[in-house]
């Protein structure tokens, strides 16, 4: 295994940490990149979720939502974005991950809310409980679990494909690989290697943190080894 | 070449021209009759290499499915580890495989692409067979199937619509994940959108390669599905 060698070699070079454009700035840049796009998302995909699943329609528009956007490639968007009037730099990247993030958000907040036993809701309407009342006292609270469910899929998907955004010039660690490419892979081949193992333990260490959330926004009866991610997460990219 | 179209079409642009000007459309049939035969290529590579991966991957998938069915203690940790295998990065992935097998050929690109399409299929497969009822089972086996026959001419077809539906959701991902492969110019029609974007964004490339993929991944989708109609005409009736 040389070249993981070559790798913990580059790691380990504190210049290549804390360079200008180094390890340190990259990380930064991935995480602003992946907080916006998943923030933008869960503005997007939660109200729509929740409205259509708190009316009971639409089930059909969500599923056909998430599917159109499994066949868009993420590279597609990224490149079209930036020369519409959104313009250059973070926004556009922004905007194409939330893209990607809508989907999960959207099908989980949707099902969440379906799950929920007709008869609780017939109870809460028989207390007298308006609709508004309905979905703040009773639904939405028991559809947390399922909005965390569908959180973490989506951070870790967005926090995934951030590193596409290095094919724009968007920034992120992306970057550091294709400056490892662009080396080639004689040189580079340590920092591409490093940059990969960066990136992977940054989206597992994603998961890992959001899944610890999700249990604990879930009350202990709900917990059950039953999967509650109901969009398969799909591969990044 | 292409920047040789890059003076106003003669035909009128059937997009409306963008904010700077007719010179650049969204969209141009002279670009794509100017470069079809570039297109024609990079489709078909986009396609051979798609074809490749998921069958590649099915060949892997049914067997894999196959244990974890049979041998049930194994079902938990292949699920997990295909949960784990998910959350790696696309380019991440190319990263760490690329220097190892080299970025002259697309091995790198057909090995990650086949890792990430064979989690989807042998996830479904595996769901599938979970599916088959019990009596099923139990009648099969004491109609005098064995261990194989019972697979092969029970539970495998009565899993076919989740196998079949595995390899649409991994065909779809697949054609939209080969464009990541442009990061080492073996990204089919992804080398066209990122060519263009590097070319001076030149519109009508990026958006006819990205057009071309999605279209791709919808006619496949929906050859597999009418495939998956011929092959299991007892759903038919169910679904109206």
């Amino acid at each position: 295994m040389n070249y993981l060698n070559q790798a913990i070699t580059w790691l380990n070079d504190p210049l290549n940490w804390s360079n200008p454009g180094g390890l340190t700035d990259r990380l930064q840049e991935h995480l602003e990149i992946s907080f916006w796009a998943v923030l933008l998302g869960c503005a997007v995909g939660w109200p729509i979720g929740i409205w259509l699943g708190h009316r009971g329609r639409g089930g059909g528009a969500v599923i056909t939502v998430a599917n159109l956007t499994l066949a868009l490639p993420t590279l597609a968007l990224l490149t079209i974005l930036p020369l519409t009037p959104i313009g250059f730099g973070q926004p556009p990247v922004i905007v194409a991950l939330a893209v990607f993030a809508v989907p999960p958000l959207l099908a989980n907040a949707y099902t969440g809310l379906r799950s929920i036993d007709p008869e609780t809701r017939e109870a809460a309407r028989g207390m007298g409980l308006s609709g508004r009342q309905l979905l703040w006292q009773v639904e939405l609270p028991l559809a947390v679990p399922y909005l965390a469910a569908g959180l973490r899929t989506a951070a870790v998907q967005v926090v995934a494909t951030a590193a596409l955004a290095t094919f724009v010039n968007g920034g992120g660690l992306g970057e550091v690989i294709s400056a490892g490419f662009g080396l080639g892979i004689n040189v580079g081949g340590g920092q591409i290697v490093a940059g990969g193992i960066v990136v992977v333990l940054l989206a597992l260490a994603v998961e890992g943190l959001l899944a610890i959330v999700q249990r604990l926004v879930t009350p202990a009866p709900l917990r059950s080894s039953r999967r509650r991610r109901v969009a398969a997460a799909t591969p990044a990219g | 070449m292409s920047f040789l179209s890059w003076v106003p079409a003669a035909v009128p642009p059937l997009a409306a021209p963008a904010d700077d000007g007719p010179g650049n459309p969204w969209f141009s049939w002279q670009y794509v009759r100017d470069n079809a035969d570039t297109l024609r290529t990079a489709l078909e590579y986009h396609a051979g290499l798609t074809a490749r991966a998921v069958l590649l991957a099915l060949v892997v998938a049914l067997p894999l499915a196959v244990l974890a069915y049979w041998i049930r203690p194994l079902t938990g940790p292949i699920l997990a580890l295909s949960g784990v295998l998910y959350t790696i990065p696309s380019l991440a992935l190319l990263a760490l495989l690329a220097p190892a097998v080299g970025t002259t050929s697309d091995t790198s690109v057909l090995i990650a692409l086949v890792l990430y399409a064979l989690l989807v299929l042998v996830r479904n497969a595996l769901t599938g067979l979970s599916q088959v009822p019990d009596e099923v089972r139990e009648a099969a086996s004491g109609m005098g199937y064995g261990r194989f026959g019972r697979l092969l001419r029970v539970e495998l077809p009565l899993a076919l619509p989740g196998i079949i539906t595995g390899l649409r959701l991994a065909t779809v991902s697949t054609v939209a994940l080969v464009t990541v492969g442009s990061l080492i110019g073996q990204g089919g029609l992804g080398d066209l959108i990122l060519g263009g974007f590097r070319n001076n964004f030149y519109k009508a490339e990026i958006l006819t390669g990205s057009l071309l993929c999605v279209a791709l991944a919808l006619v496949l989708d929906l050859a597999l599905a009418g495939l998956g109609r011929l092959l299991t005409p007892w759903t038919r009736g169910r679904v109206a």
